[in-house]
């Protein structure tokens, strides 16, 4: 049986916006697995981006707690969390979120500058089949190009876990098979645990369980008896 | 170099025009703080050194004539470290190839030279030989003006003796630094000098054989120098003494008193409003900056930058643009300085004047500089910091739009949409919208400031030489005369109207309040020097009573009405309580005025005149300065014509260098705040102007809605900027006005209408480079561009 990587206990997120108020979390408990590839499905609004936000650090939550290895993220200060985010967690959003002043391979140094341990931004590209473009700034590169560069930002740094959001939100299927299989060879030859928000039903097929997210919470678990790879999913 | 600091530099790259707007704008306070710092400093110090090397005396005394002896008794008086002795004499002067006669003033050189005051600084030549007469040392700028060189002659009446002098030497003195001809505004080195001659030989013309008239006198340091101005009064009292007074009564001494009062109230006025508008661009472009780049700090956050890193990354940006504003000032300034300098070299007499900036002055500006730009910064880098990486993520949500009371009224109904929407956005950000409003006014307040000096000084010249001094010259006696000195001057040849006048030296108090001065006696139907009220209407001058200036009404604390006790600190030193009966205009001196007979009474030596007033025929005015050079009788001549050419010929020449100079400063801030905001509107906006553009707007349309909220400020901004422009300048007339000088507070309709246009057209041009980037505006990826 795999280490817990992520224990996640009853988190509940409240956001107010001037009198209104929004649950986007309510009582969501879930738990990841040391290498596993994770797609959390559900419409929006189902609370999987909050979900993924709080346990990347990026957020905090109401209530609830989450554990990650032992350490309760819940009780982190801002610089505690910072420094969670820098050494141990990559993120993928679907917007790519290039710094679009930046070439491809000074978007990865941003990160491996204040990383302990990183590749080196022309082997991050490498991984992500980019070791061509890598002077290219990222209005010169396509959709698919662009993300890319973002998931090696992302892996450069070796996180323990890699959060996607959407990551192929804005792709049409065959570059998004291209980004996909980048996610898919990290999480195999890296070994780091990946989770994947998603709209697109098909990609559940590449992952080890699928998580169904419904009104806040987690509605259901399902383990995949059969994983497919990435060319062979259907859009 | 690191990621971060490539993305500042490529950042800078993009945003060089605004930011060098920015920095422009800096530089401009950065170069005025320098500028008016440096310029104290150096006339200060300067000064300093040279009373210093020069030993130039602490107090001064003048008598009618004081035997020698009296010498001894000044200097036990408690206090004194030294006093000097001397004769000085007003002479006139008539110099080869000059039509007009000139002024000047004789002073006595003493035979024994060791440890005497106000020493000379000899430019060229010798002293003279006091067995050798007709020897004499002239200043160095009236010899400059006239090409004299040691050997070269000219004639002086002395005390009614007509004189042929040989020059020596050319020297300078530092009780002559600032020096002023009769009736002059400003320094004309052409019709005024100074001579030294031996005391041997001015003792002997001057009638005042082992006595004197002048006295100058050393104080042991940490002395109060009350008590010895009294003693010294005391001790010359029997001998026409007409009051001891110290440095800061001392001409030349108060004059430059004044200039550095005048360049601290300039570092105090000016360099702040450059300041505060580069720290409000500042503000506003980082805060723009910040709201375009939401998503990469909210990225940066999230790959585990912290924070402050963040910030620091913004921050750098700022210091950046801020040190090459720095660095312009820094060069602007030095060359202002360089240039201060030159003016000053105009006006005052010093042996060496550099413009001394310091490291010190440089490293005050520059941090005063930082810091206003970190203040500017403070708000937008606290947005940073207090973003939280998880929001960052997410687009804004969009602004919201309220329907106005005007809506309510169905009022919008009346403009199109396209206006519509301009007026709603500038509704939307009123403090913004009212702070882009401002900086724009700053602009055209800082172009009233420039130019209103040319309305004032207009105002000032058509006063004084229209309205109130409206004789052809004024001629001053050796000593007071009989009314019969009269009839001389009006058998003169030309001489159409005279008018008496006389002059004594009071003590004028009020209250606890206190002052010595000049007061004037005129008849009181003077029509050629005319008293003039607040409101430039003549007036009578009353039987009882005197008319004191705006200045010494201040000065005083007095309001017609008041009683202020006149004492005559010659003459028969009688002393009065007179009613003040009007309070009159004058911009030059500490002016009071009372009736001649009134004076004469208080006096009591009969009907004296001191000279006068006279008008003249010009056709026969060659004839009139022949007499009046070979006339033993005048002490001083003063000109009004040449006075007045001379003051607008060195005026307007300096107004037009700072009002050039403020002008392009006050573009630089119109330019800098409308094109900033122009640009930022822009950007922050392409996507709802390209949104337009989709739907079928044309391109003129879409500008219409930028340059409508645009025009609406820079509308707006004129009236608050004349407003503004009108209270800098009133605080600018307050600060710069001192006893001998006061600049009227007129800002004429015209300035303001030339300030407007000069920033409409400011704002038109970065309008037109805004409606380019319309022009050029990319509909697709500014679409797509997710904001």
């Amino acid at each position: 049986m795999p280490e817990e990587i992520f224990v996640v206990e009853d988190i509940t997120k409240i956001y107010r916006t001037g009198e209104v108020e929004v649950h986007a979390l309510r009582n969501a408990s879930a738990t990841l697995y040391e290498g596993e590839m994770a797609v959390m499905l559900g419409p929006s609004g189902s609370g999987k981006s909050t979900f993924l936000n709080i346990i990347g650090g990026l957020d905090t939550a109401t209530s609830g707690r989450v554990m990650f290895r032992g350490l309760d993220l819940t009780g982190f200060s801002q610089h505690q969390l910072t420094l969670f985010r820098r050494d141990r967690v990559g993120f993928v959003f679907q917007f790519y979120n290039l710094i679009p002043s930046l070439t491809a391979r000074e978007n990865v140094a941003l990160v491996t500058e204040i990383s302990r341990n990183p590749l080196k931004p022309e082997e991050a590209l490498e991984l992500v089949g980019l070791g061509a473009r890598i002077d290219h700034f990222p209005a010169q590169l396509s959709g698919g190009e662009q993300q890319r560069v973002a998931i090696a930002r992302a892996i450069a740094k070796r996180p323990e876990v890699l959060l996607c959001d959407e990551p192929t939100g804005a792709l049409d299927s065959k570059t998004g098979v291209l980004v996909l299989e980048a996610l898919s060879t990290i999480n195999e030859e890296l070994g780091t645990t990946t989770a994947v928000i998603t709209h697109n039903a098909g990609i559940r097929q590449m992952a080890h369980r699928v998580f169904y997210f419904a009104d806040g919470t987690v509605s259901r678990v399902v383990v995949n008896k059969k994983r497919l790879e990435p060319a062979q999913i259907e859009w | 170099m690191k990621a971060l600091d490539i993305k500042l530099t490529r950042d800078l790259k993009r945003l060089w025009a605004q930011s060098l707007a920015v920095a422009l704008v800096m530089a401009c306070g950065v170069a005025t703080l320098i500028l008016a710092i440096g310029s104290y400093r150096s006339l200060d110090e300067t000064r300093s050194a040279y009373y210093e090397r020069y030993r130039f005396a602490h107090l001064f005394a003048t008598a009618t004539r004081a035997p020698r002896h009296l010498l001894r008794r000044i200097e036990q008086i408690p206090g004194v470290a030294r006093a000097d002795a001397r004769v000085v004499e007003h002479v006139i002067l008539d110099i080869p190839g000059m039509a007009e006669p000139a002024s000047g003033l004789a002073v006595s050189l003493p035979r024994d030279l060791t440890g005497t005051l106000n020493r000379l600084y000899m430019r060229a030549g010798r002293l003279p030989e006091p067995d050798r007469p007709g020897e004499a040392v002239i200043g160095a700028n009236f010899a400059k003006a006239h090409g004299f060189r040691a050997g070269s002659t000219l004639h002086a009446v002395v005390a009614g003796k007509r004189r042929r002098l040989t020059v020596v030497g050319l020297a300078m003195s530092p009780e002559f630094i600032y020096a002023l001809g009769p009736g002059d505004l400003v320094p004309d080195d052409k019709r005024f000098g100074i001579i030294w001659m031996s005391e041997t030989e001015l003792e002997a013309l001057a009638d005042q054989k082992s006595s004197f008239n002048s006295l100058s006198i050393a104080l042991l340091p940490g002395t109060n120098a009350e008590p010895v101005l009294a003693g010294i009064d005391e001790t010359l009292k029997p001998y026409g003494g007409t009051g001891a007074y110290a440095r800061k009564d001392q001409f030349s001494h108060a004059f430059l008193d004044g200039e550095l009062t005048q360049l601290s109230a300039m570092a105090r006025i000016i360099p702040p409003v450059f300041l505060l508008v580069s720290a409000f661009l500042i503000n506003m472009i980082l805060s723009r900056l910040i709201a375009l780049e939401r998503e990469q700090i909210g990225l940066m956050k999230a790959l585990g930058y912290g924070s402050w890193t963040v910030a620091w990354h913004y921050l750098k940006l700022v210091m950046l643009i801020a040190i090459v504003g720095i660095l312009i000032g820094f060069a602007a300034g030095t060359w202002l300085g360089q240039g201060m300098t030159r003016i000053y070299a105009q006006f005052f007499s010093f042996p060496f004047l550099i413009f001394a900036g310091g490291v010190d002055v440089y490293a005050i500006s520059a941090g005063i500089s930082i810091a206003s730009a970190v203040a500017g910064a403070v708000k937008a880098l606290w947005g940073v910091i207090s973003l939280p990486p998880a929001v960052a993520m997410q687009p804004p949500a969009p602004p919201v739009y309220r329907g106005s009371f005007a809506a309510r009224l169905g009022i919008t109904r009346l403009f199109s949409q396209l206006t519509v929407m301009a007026i709603r956005y500038l509704s939307r950000w009123p403090v913004r919208s009212f702070v882009t409003t401002l900086g724009v006014s700053f602009a055209v307040a800082l172009l009233v400031v420039a130019m209103f000096a040319s309305g004032s000084i207009n105002h000032m010249v058509e006063t004084i030489f229209y309205q109130s001094d409206r004789q052809d010259a004024t001629i001053t006696f050796a000593d007071a005369k009989g009314p019969d000195a009269l009839l001389s001057v009006r058998q003169m040849p030309g001489v159409m109207r005279v008018e008496a006048f006389r002059t004594l030296s009071v003590r004028i108090t009020h209250g606890q309040l206190s002052r010595r001065l000049a007061i004037t006696g005129k008849p009181h139907d003077a029509a050629l020097s005319r008293v003039l009220d607040l409101g430039l209407k003549p007036v009578r001058l009353p039987e009882n009573g005197v008319a004191v200036s705006e200045r010494v009404a201040t000065l005083l604390e007095l309001k017609p009405g008041d009683l202020v006790e006149v004492e005559l600190l010659e003459a028969g030193r009688g002393k009065v309580q007179v009613p003040v009966t009007d309070v009159i205009q004058s911009y030059l001196g500490l002016v009071v005025f009372m009736r001649i007979e009134e004076l004469n009474r208080l006096a009591g030596l009969g009907p004296r005149v001191s000279g006068a007033h006279i008008s003249a025929d010009a056709s026969q005015i060659g004839a009139l300065y022949d007499v009046i050079k070979s006339t033993p009788a005048l002490s001083s001549i003063a000109l009004q014509t040449k006075s007045r050419e001379k003051f607008r010929e060195i005026i307007e020449k300096n107004i037009m260098i700072s009002t050039v100079v403020y002008t392009i400063l006050a573009v630089i801030i119109a330019f800098g705040v409308v094109y900033n905001s122009a640009r930022i509107q822009f950007s922050e906006r392409a996507r709802e102007l390209a949104s337009l553009r989709v739907l079928g707007f044309s391109r003129a349309e879409v500008s219409r809605v930028l340059l409508l909220e645009m025009l609406v400020m820079v509308v707006l901004a004129q009236p608050l900027g004349w407003a503004i422009g009108y209270g800098i300048t009133w605080s600018v007339v307050e600060e710069l006005a001192s006893d001998q000088f006061r600049i009227p507070f007129v800002v004429e309709r015209s300035t303001l209408a030339i300030a407007s246009l000069i920033v409409l057209a400011a704002a038109a041009l970065s309008a037109l480079l805004v409606h380019r980037r319309v022009n050029r505006l990319d509909l697709i990826r500014a679409l797509k561009t997710r904001e």
